[in-house]
C-alpha cells in the first residue's frame, strides 16, 4: 500500500451527554488519553456503554469531544468533518448502499476523489482479490452472505487507503463459527497492509485473539491499558478481572513480601502469589485465579466442597466452595484424573505464578 | 461539568459550517417556509388585528363575530365536522374491523375495499357532490327517474354530510385497519378464554385499546371536514360554513379584511384540533398499540357476525363506486334527467369554450410544482431525520403546519400577503396574478404530504449507510444525491404523482388566487356547476378522473420497474 498509516492520539478526550429522560448531563467518556502508534491493532473493549463506541465516533468525527483534542498523525482533527478525515469506517450493520452491487460499493470512495477510470478498477480488483472476493463485483449486496457483505465493507473501507482504520462491532452480526474465520481474517489483512486499526468489541475473546493493545473501557474511563496477556494475568481491577475471561476472587491479607513473592493469609492458610509491587503486611487483598490456573485434587491448600462437576469435554468443570464463597475451575484434560462429584470433599492448590493481587 | 458541552457545540457548529451546501439549502429552505407559510397568516393576523390609522385594535374582530352570517357558519363548521367526523370514524371502524377480523372469501368484496380506499387520493373534490345531485338531486335518477320524487332537496348539511362522510371514511378505514392489525391477538383471545363473549371482547378489550386511535380518526376528519370548500360550495345550497363564508366575503362583499378576519377563526380552529391531534391522540395511538402482533388471527368465521357485516360494507363500497361511475355518464347523457341518450355535445361544448386552455393550465402548473414539491419534501425529510441543527425543530414545525392550515385561510393569507407586495411595500408585487404564486400554492399545499412519507422512508433506513458514505468522503449534498435520494427513490416518485394529482384537483386556495390569465378544470368545475350546466361539469371532471387515474397507473408502473425496490427484488429472485 502507497500510504502510511498514521498513529491516533487522545488527549484528555471527555464526551458529555445529556440524558433525555432526567436531563441530567453525564460522561460517556470522560478524560481519555490513548496513544495508538502506528500500524498497531487497538481494541477498544468493555460492556454496553462503557463509552467505547463513541471513542470511535469521536475518532471517526460523527461526534465531537466536550474536553481534549484527538490527533491523526501530527495533525489537530477536532473540527474536521468526517468527510475530511483520514479515517476509513466498517460499520456493525456493514452499512453497504443497497441499491449499488460490489464494484460500485467498493468504488464509492475512489470515485469521490475523482481518480481515473482505470486506477479505480485496478484498485477495485486488487482490494477484492485480498478479501477473496473476486468475481463478486456484479452481485447487488443483499445476494451475498454476512461473511461476504463483511468482506465488501472491508473492502471498501480499505480501497481509500486510510491513515486509520476503524471497526465498529463489525463481527456481532455474524454466527459464532464465522466470526472466528472472519477475526483471523481482519488480523491477517490488518499486517499485510501494515494499517493502524482501531477496533470496537464487547467479545472479549475476540479482542484478545486480535489485538496488539487493548482498552478496556468501564462507565466511560479506561480502566485497563496492555497487551492482551498482560491484562488477561494482571487486571488492575476487579472489573478488569470479571470482564476478560472467567476470574475468581479469595479474600485475604498480606503477610508480607519475600523478594517477588507476597505471602498471603486466605481463610486462615498461607499462600503465596508473585506480584510486582511492593505490599506491606496486614493489608486486606483480594487474589485473583483464573479457573484453569486452579488444582483440585485429594490435598491440597484449601479444603472445599464440590457443588457442581461436570464433564465438558476439554475440561471438567468445578462450582466448589470454599468457605462462603464459590470458586469455578476447569481442570483440564480431565481424561486421567480423578473427577470429583458433587457432594465430595476436596483441596484446592495453584502456583504462585498463575495467581494475581489486587 | 463547568461550561457543560461548551466544546462539542463549537465543534459541531464548525463542522456545519465546513458544508456550505447543506447550509445554503437550510437557508433557502427557512426562507421559502417563513416567506409563503408563516409570512401570509401573519399577514392574516396582523390584517385583523392593526388599523393603520389607529394602531391595535380588536374592531375587525367584533364586527367579524356580531356578523349574523359568521355566526351562522361557524355553528355550521362545527355541526358539519361533528356528524362527518363521527359517522366516518364508525363507517371506517366497520371497514377496518371487518377487514381484519373477518375472513372475507369473496374475491370482488376483497377488490371493492381496495377500490374504496384508494379512492380519496383518486378523487378530485367534487365528483361526489356532483354525483349527489345526478342521482338524488330534483332531477336525480334515483329520486325523480326511478323513485318519481319531484321537490328531491340535497342541498344542505345533509347534503354536504353524506359526501363528505363517503370521501372521508376512507382515510379512517386505513388509518384504524393499521391500529387494529397492531393489536396482539393473544389479547383477545386470553379475554375469550375466561369466557368472555365476542362482543363482550370487542367492548372492553379492542375498543379501549383503540380509543385513542379512534379518536384521532375523528379528529383528522373533524379537520378535513372544516377546512372543505369544494363540497360545500358545491352541495351546501344555502347552508354556508366559515370556509365557503370567507370566499363569498372575499369574492362578493369584496371585504378583504372581514375575510382576513374569519380566516384568522378558522385557521384557530384548525391549528386547535391539529395540535390535538399531532401532540396528544397520535401519541397516546402509539403508546397504547406499540406491540406488533406476535402471530396471525384467528379470523372470525361465525357467519351470524360476518355475513351482515360483510354485505353491509360491500352495500357502501357499491353505492361509493356507482357515483363515480355516474360522473362520466353525467358527461354522456345528453341532459341528465330528461334525455338519457349518448352524446359528447358536453364534451365538444367545452372544448369550444377553453378546454384545451384550462386542460392546458392545470397540467402546466401542476407538472411545474410536482417535481420541485417532491423535492423538496425529501430534502427536508433528510434534513428532519438524519441532521441535527438548530433550525431543524422549526423546518419540521413549519412544513407539518401546513397540513392543519385549510386552503381557503392560505388564499386569503396569500391575498393580503402578496397583493400589495411584501408588507403592502409593492416588493414582489409582480408574483400577484401570475402562474408562479399558483405553483407556490400548489407546493405549500402537498409539502407536508410528501414531507411525511420522506420522514417515514427515511426512518427505515439504516443510518449507518449514509455515515458511511460521509465518512468515505461525501459531502452532506453528495450523500443525499448518491444515497440517500435512490434508497427512497419509491418515495419521492410518489409524492412526485402526489403532488401533481393534489394539484390538479386543487381548487380551495386556488380558487380565491386565480386570474383570468389562467383557466383551471376545477375552477371551471366550479363554474359549470353553479350555473346548473352538471353536464359541463361532469365533461371536465370525467377528465380530470382520467387523468388522475392514469397518473396514478404510470406511478405504479414507474415503481414497478424503476423503483428501488427492483433491484434488490430481482436480487432475492436470482439468489
Amino acid at each position: 500500500m502507497a500510504k502510511v498509516s498514521k498513529g491516533v492520539r487522545l488527549e484528555h478526550i471527555s464526551k458529555i451527554y445529556r440524558d433525555p429522560k432526567t436531563d441530567k448531563d453525564f460522561y460517556a467518556v470522560r478524560d481519555a488519553s490513548i496513544n495508538i502508534e502506528p500500524g498497531t491493532f487497538v481494541t477498544l473493549l468493555g460492556p454496553s456503554g462503557c463509552g467505547k463506541t463513541t471513542t470511535l465516533r469521536m475518532i471517526a468525527g460523527f461526534e465531537s469531544p466536550d474536553e481534549g483534542e484527538i490527533f491523526l498523525g501530527d495533525e489537530a482533527i477536532n473540527a474536521l468533518t468526517p468527510n475530511k478525515r483520514d479515517t476509513a469506517m466498517v460499520f456493525q450493520s456493514y452499512a453497504l448502499f443497497p441499491h449499488y452491487n460490489v464494484f460500485d460499493n467498493v468504488a464509492y470512495g475512489l470515485r469521490l476523489r475523482k481518480l481515473p477510470k482505470q486506477e479505480i478498477e485496478e484498485r477495485v480488483h486488487s482490494i477484492l482479490a485480498l478479501v477473496e472476493m473476486e468475481g463478486m463485483e456484479s452481485r447487488m449486496t443483499n445476494q451475498l452472505s454476512g461473511g461476504q457483505q463483511q468482506r465488501v465493507a472491508l473492502a471498501r473501507a480499505l480501497v481509500v487507503e486510510p491513515g486509520v482504520l476503524l471497526f465498529d462491532e463489525p463481527l456481532s452480526n455474524l454466527d459464532a463459527k464465522l466470526r472466528v474465520n472472519m477475526r483471523t481474517e481482519i488480523r491477517r489483512i490488518q499486517q499485510t497492509l501494515g494499517i493502524t486499526a482501531i477496533y470496537v468489541t464487547h467479545d472479549q475473546s475476540e479482542a484478545m485473539s486480535i489485538s496488539d493493545t487493548i482498552i478496556i473501557m468501564n462507565k466511560g474511563e479506561i480502566a485497563q491499558m496492555g497487551t492482551p496477556m498482560n491484562i488477561y494475568y494482571h487486571p488492575n481491577s476487579e472489573f478488569v478481572a470479571d470482564f476478560i475471561g472467567e476470574a475468581n476472587f479469595l479474600e485475604g491479607e498480606t503477610l508480607g513480601m519475600e523478594g517477588t513473592t507476597c505471602r498471603v493469609s486466605i481463610q486462615g492458610k498461607e499462600a503465596r502469589v508473585v506480584t510486582d509491587r511492593a505490599i506491606s503486611a496486614g493489608h486486606p487483598c483480594k487474589v485473583v485465579l483464573r479457573p484453569e490456573a486452579i488444582q483440585i485434587g485429594t490435598e491440597g491448600l484449601l479444603p472445599c466442597m464440590v457443588e457442581l462437576s461436570c464433564f465438558m469435554g476439554s475440561y471438567q468443570n468445578y462450582h466448589v466452595r470454599v468457605g462462603d464463597v464459590l470458586v469455578k475451575i476447569a481442570d483440564n484434560c480431565p481424561v486421567n484424573k480423578r473427577i470429583f462429584m458433587v457432594g465430595e470433599k476436596a483441596f484446592l492448590s495453584f502456583d504462585k505464578e498463575c495467581a494475581h493481587l489486587l | 461539568m463547568a461550561g457543560v458541552r461548551v466544546q462539542s457545540r463549537r465543534l459541531e457548529r464548525r463542522k456545519f459550517f465546513a458544508d456550505p451546501i447543506m447550509v445554503s439549502t437550510i437557508v433557502v429552505l427557512l426562507i421559502f417556509l417563513a416567506l409563503f407559510i408563516l409570512y401570509p397568516l401573519a399577514m392574516l393576523l396582523v390584517d385583523s388585528i392593526l388599523d393603520k390609522g389607529k394602531g391595535f385594535t380588536l374592531d375587525v374582530f367584533s364586527r367579524v363575530l356580531s356578523m349574523q352570517r359568521f355566526q351562522t357558519a361557524f355553528s355550521n363548521t362545527l355541526a358539519l365536522g361533528l356528524i362527518t367526523g363521527i359517522t366516518s370514524t364508525l363507517i371506517g371502524l366497520l371497514f377496518a374491523y371487518v377487514d381484519v377480523y373477518m375472513k372475507v372469501r369473496s374475491r370482488f368484496v376483497k377488490k371493492l375495499f381496495d377500490v374504496v380506499s384508494m379512492l380519496p387520493v383518486v378523487s378530485p373534490p367534487f365528483v361526489l357532490s356532483l354525483s349527489m345531485i345526478l342521482l338524488f338531486g330534483r332531477s336525480g335518477l334515483v329520486t325523480r327517474t326511478l323513485l318519481g320524487i319531484y321537490d328531491s332537496n340535497i342541498y344542505g348539511l345533509h347534503g354536504i354530510a353524506i359526501v363528505q362522510t363517503l370521501t372521508f371514511f376512507p382515510v379512517c378505514y386505513l388509518m384504524l385497519k393499521g391500529l387494529l392489525k397492531n393489536i396482539d391477538p393473544s389479547l383477545e383471545e386470553a379475554s375469550r378464554d375466561m369466557g368472555a363473549s365476542r362482543w363482550k371482547v370487542f367492548t372492553t378489550v379492542t375498543l379501549p385499546l383503540l380509543l385513542p386511535g379512534l379518536g384521532n380518526a375523528f379528529l383528522v376528519t373533524f379537520i378535513e371536514s372544516v377546512a372543505d370548500f369544494a363540497n360545500p360550495m358545491l352541495i351546501g345550497g344555502s347552508y354556508d360554513t366559515l370556509a365557503t363564508t370567507i370566499y363569498l366575503q372575499v369574492t362578493g362583499a369584496y371585504d378583504k379584511v372581514g375575510a382576513a378576519g374569519m380566516a384568522v377563526v378558522l385557521l384557530g380552529l384548525t391549528l386547535v384540533l391539529f395540535m390535538i391531534q399531532k401532540y396528544y391522540l397520535e401519541r397516546r395511538t402509539v403508546a397504547t398499540l406499540t406491540g406488533k402482533a406476535s402471530r396471525e388471527r384467528m379470523s372470525i368465521a361465525d357467519k351470524s357476525v360476518t355475513r351482515p357485516l360483510t354485505i353491509l360494507c360491500s352495500l357502501v363500497s357499491v353505492f361509493v363506486v356507482l357515483m363515480y361511475i355516474s360522473v362520466p355518464f353525467g358527461a354522456l347523457f345528453k341532459l341528465w334527467g330528461r334525455n338519457y341518450s349518448l352524446s359528447l355535445v358536453h364534451f365538444e361544448y367545452i372544448m369550444k369554450y377553453g378546454g384545451a386552455r384550462a386542460f392546458r393550465d392545470s397540467f402546466m402548473l401542476s407538472m411545474i410544482a410536482a417535481p420541485i414539491t417532491a423535492l423538496l419534501s425529501m430534502i427536508i425529510s433528510y434534513l428532519v431525520v438524519k441532521k441535527k441543527f438548530r433550525s431543524k425543530a422549526f423546518i419540521e414545525f413549519v412544513s407539518m403546519l401546513a397540513m392543519a392550515v385549510p386552503g381557503t385561510v392560505l388564499g386569503v393569507g396569500y391575498i393580503r400577503g402578496y397583493a400589495n407586495g411584501l408588507f403592502g411595500s409593492g416588493i414582489m408585487q409582480g408574483l400577484y396574478g401570475t402562474g408562479a404564486i399558483l405553483v407556490i400554492v400548489f407546493v405549500v399545499r402537498s409539502l407536508p404530504v410528501g414531507t411525511r412519507s420522506g420522514i417515514s422512508a427515511l426512518q427505515q433506513i439504516d443510518r449507518s449507510i449514509e455515515e458511511s458514505a460521509y465518512d468515505m468522503g461525501a459531502n452532506s449534498g453528495k450523500v443525499f444525491m448518491t444515497i440517500t435520494l435512490p434508497l427512497i427513490k419509491d418515495s419521492f416518485f410518489s409524492g412526485l404523482v402526489t403532488t401533481f394529482v393534489r394539484s390538479i384537483t386543487a381548487i380551495s386556495a386556488i380558487i380565491l388566487l386565480v386570474t383570468p390569465r389562467y383557466l383551471l378544470i376545477t375552477t371551471q368545475i366550479n363554474e359549470f356547476a353553479e350555473k346548473g350546466k352538471f353536464g359541463e361539469a361532469c365533461a371536465y371532471a370525467t377528465i380530470l378522473i382520467i387523468i388522475v387515474y392514469a397518473s396514478i397507473l404510470l406511478m405504479n408502473l414507474f415503481i414497478k420497474y424503476f423503483g428501488t425496490s427492483k433491484k434488490i427484488r430481482e436480487a432475492e429472485k436470482h439468489g
